[in-house]
């Protein structure tokens, strides 16, 4: 009987996670895939885009050209409970939630890995850009994947020890060039998909405004869009289908580009205003996670990302609670949102992160 | 763990090819392979080993030779048959009304679905009992004068509950109106006498009697209108033209010829295996229920809901263990929902979900089922966990 550790691998049918499986079994480890079938609009043509029956037919095929098992869970129920159902709250809220964070938490990080394990499972794999190292206490570290521009830390920040003892990231040490090549080499059919986007439940045209209205026709409230002086610029349709920093779709005229720089609830206003006039130098994040399992020392130095896809920023983080902090920039960012995770670097360690909370707060 | 020896528990989904099947093939592929429509030697070789192989049909289906008409597999059987008769009992009788049971195959329902959706036919379903059974009377009570076809599953696949063929034959006759069963399931363990079955069609499909994949054949009573689905050189009687697949249909008319001369001693082997797996899983494990009739079922099938279980997680498991087992819905898309079958039975969603199919055949051990017995409810009690 084999000794070897048993991986789970979780496979969409893109590139990533079926070059992470051929590198685990060229690894030696016993492997097998599983593949999530996620939650999709009712009655819209296609499935959720990481399970579309063309994706599930490609990793079934990846699956059989490494040799490996290959099962498809349903999770449709948690997926629609725990990611969607919270993404269309979030937005009648007023937020902009991230719900890649929310899966990786739930999805992926408890309902999958624990079927995993009952399977019987060492660890369970996916094809993220991170990397994890354990420390001389035998305690986890999440780092950032080597490829800058795929780094993928910033939504594994939610991970705790206990998940990353379970964790294997094979494509850490890649960057994405390196990925499709591999894929070449191990003649996998995927090597030129497509990258994947963000908002696979999302339908066909991938926007989520017209989604929102579909799934909460209340979004749909239209209201005045003024500056900070309430100076009335014009009419917004919703309050919902506009983020901080957003410049498009305000159907202004300016004499110079006007962003979104907050939303008023009590007014259903949108507060608009000069790039000069947008941003913030503090913000508060709530459900903080720490990937140590514990709060550092307060205050503490840090980079800081508030988008999945922005620059790092220095910050002083101070520590409000178990769950809540505060961080002070030095500069003023352009694009604090409530809604998206602050996530904390020491350098290339992932401290951990959490959610930015609303101003008025 | 995996890549574990598997143990093969879905013998109703197909079977391996019995190697005294594999054999009597063979010859057909290189030293025999005319066709049989030649006009040389070579070619009737093969049409004699093709009229052979259709005779041996016929005899366990005690039937003549000419009512056998091969096709690809039994889903071209059903096809064949459902939309055959209903075209042409429209045509000759302006009979407009299709009856079918809910616990048939898609490849009865989709059709005869078909048949409603695209060509106006009106369908109508036979209710069936908890057992997923068809009564008499409820047939009795739906049968009209512009009845087309009734199509009634022989036994079925999902829950393996028999259904009373003899009986519904015999109605469909007395009132005139062509019946039709799908026999794949059950050609390997029932009989296929159609003169005390009654049946003016019968589909069968080879594969699921340790034949090859891809041949099946339709008896076609003499003298029945059938619309043909495939028109060509005129081959097996103008009902499916072709030219005929000789090393398959060698191999089914063996492969039927073993099933239907062993299928008591088959059932003896099987059957006291099979009570003892459902007997210990019932007695065994909290909150499982048997699906189908308790008795009057094929003597390889057992089948179970467990309540709050997710069937296909349920399945990976148990592949993973080591056992190759089946459930009642499309699973492998990850797409659980019940199937028409189990809805039928009036399962609340939470039992229905978790379905569970175990078939046994020829090659099935007391100790395989023994390691099966060991595993299965410490799975159940790790998915019930999960939940």
């Amino acid at each position: 009987m084999s000794t070897k550790p048993v991986v789970a691998i979780a496979m969409s049918g893109g590139v990533d996670s079926s070059v992470a499986a051929a590198l685990l079994v060229e690894q030696g480890y016993t492997v097998m895939g599983m593949m999530l079938n996620l939650w999709n609009e009712q009655d819209s043509e296609r499935s959720n885009r990481c399970c579309t029956p063309d994706s599930m037919a490609l990793a079934r095929r990846v699956a059989s050209i490494l040799s490996i098992p290959f099962y498809v869970l349903d999770a449709r129920q948690i997926f629609f409970d725990s990611v969607v159902r919270p993404f269309i709250d979030g937005y009648a809220r007023n937020r902009t939630p991230n719900p890649c964070i929310t899966c990786n938490r739930i999805v992926r990080w408890d309902f999958l890995l624990n079927h995993a394990l009952a399977a019987g499972a060492d660890f369970l794999a996916t094809g993220h850009y991170a990397r994890i190292t354990q420390n001389p206490d035998l305690s986890f570290q999440l780092s950032r994947g080597v490829d800058p521009s795929k780094d993928q830390s910033y939504v594994l920040h939610v991970l705790t020890q206990q998940q990353l003892k379970h964790a294997l990231f094979p494509l850490g040490a890649y960057i994405k060039q390196e990925v499709r090549q591999l894929a070449r080499e191990f003649n996998l059919p995927v090597a030129e998909r497509p990258d994947s986007q963000d908002l696979c439940f999302v339908g066909t045209s991938g926007d989520y405004r017209q989604f929102l209205t579909r799934h909460a026709p209340h979004t749909q409230n239209p209201g005045l869009i003024m500056d900070q002086q309430g100076i009335v610029l014009g009419q917004h349709q919703g309050l919902a289908f506009f983020t901080i920093g957003q410049r498009k779709g305000l159907h202004l005229t300016s004499p110079v580009p006007l962003y979104v720089l907050a939303k008023d609830r009590h007014r259903n206003a949108l507060i608009v205003g000069t790039s000069e006039q947008l941003g913030g130098n503090q913000l508060v994040a709530e459900g903080v996670n720490w990937i140590d399992g514990y709060p550092p020392e307060s205050p503490l130095h840090a980079l800081v990302k508030v988008r999945y896809k922005s620059h790092d920023f220095p910050g002083l983080v101070h520590i409000m609670s178990k769950d809540t902090i505060r961080v002070e920039f030095a500069d003023t960012l352009r694009d604090i949102t409530p809604g998206q995770a602050a996530v904390l670097y020491n350098g290339d360690i992932c401290l951990g992160g959490g959610i930015i909370s609303d101003p008025t707060n | 763990m995996i890549h574990k020896k598997q143990i093969y528990f879905d013998y109703a989904a197909t079977t391996p090819v019995d190697p005294r099947v594999m054999q009597v093939m063979l010859p057909f592929y290189s030293q025999a392979f005319g066709n049989p429509s030649s006009y040389h030697k070579l070619g009737q070789d093969a049409d004699a080993a093709l009229e052979n192989a259709r005779e041996t049909v016929a005899r366990y289906l005690h039937c003549l030779p000419s009512e056998v008409i091969f096709t690809s597999c039994g889903t071209e059987s059903d096809n064949l048959a459902l939309r055959g008769s209903a075209f042409l009992a429209r045509q000759e009788r302006g009979a407009n009304h299709i009856l079918i049971s809910p616990v048939e195959h898609h490849a009865i329902s989709r059709t005869a679905q078909q048949l409603a959706n695209v060509f106006g036919f009106e369908l109508e379903y036979i209710p069936v009992d908890k057992f997923g059974q068809i009564r008499l009377e409820d047939i009795a009570a739906r049968i009209r004068s512009d009845t087309a076809v009734v199509s009634v599953i022989y036994a079925n696949n999902e829950i393996g509950t028999v259904n009373p063929i003899s009986e519904i034959g015999e109605l469909c006759q007395s009132k005139g109106v062509i019946f039709h069963t799908d026999a794949v399931q059950a050609a390997s363990y029932l009989p296929l006498d159609v003169r005390s079955l009654h049946t003016d069609l019968i589909s069968i499909g080879a594969h699921k009697f340790y034949g090859p994949k891809g041949i099946g054949a339709l008896f076609i009573r003499r003298g029945l209108s059938v619309l043909p689905a495939q028109t060509g050189g005129g081959q097996e009687f103008g009902f499916r033209a072709g030219t005929q697949n000789v090393p398959y249909i060698v191999g089914m008319a063996e492969a039927l010829r073993l099933a239907q001369s062993e299928k008591e001693e088959r059932t003896q082997s099987l059957k006291p295996l099979r009570d003892y797996l459902i007997g210990t899983i019932l007695e065994e494990i909290p909150d499982v229920q048997l699906t189908g009739h308790p008795e009057e079922r094929l003597p390889n099938h057992a089948s179970f809901v467990f309540h709050g279980v997710d069937g296909n997680a349920l399945l990976m498991m148990l592949d993973i263990e080591g056992f190759a087992c089946s459930s009642g819905s499309a699973c492998r898309t990850g797409n659980p929902e019940p199937s028409e079958v189990l809805t039928s039975l009036d399962l609340d969603r939470d039992w229905a979900l978790g379905s569970l199919r175990v078939t046994l055949g020829i090659l099935s051990t007391s100790s395989e089922i023994e390691k099966f017995l060991a595993i299965l409810p410490k799975v159940i009690s790790k998915l019930r966990k999960l939940r």
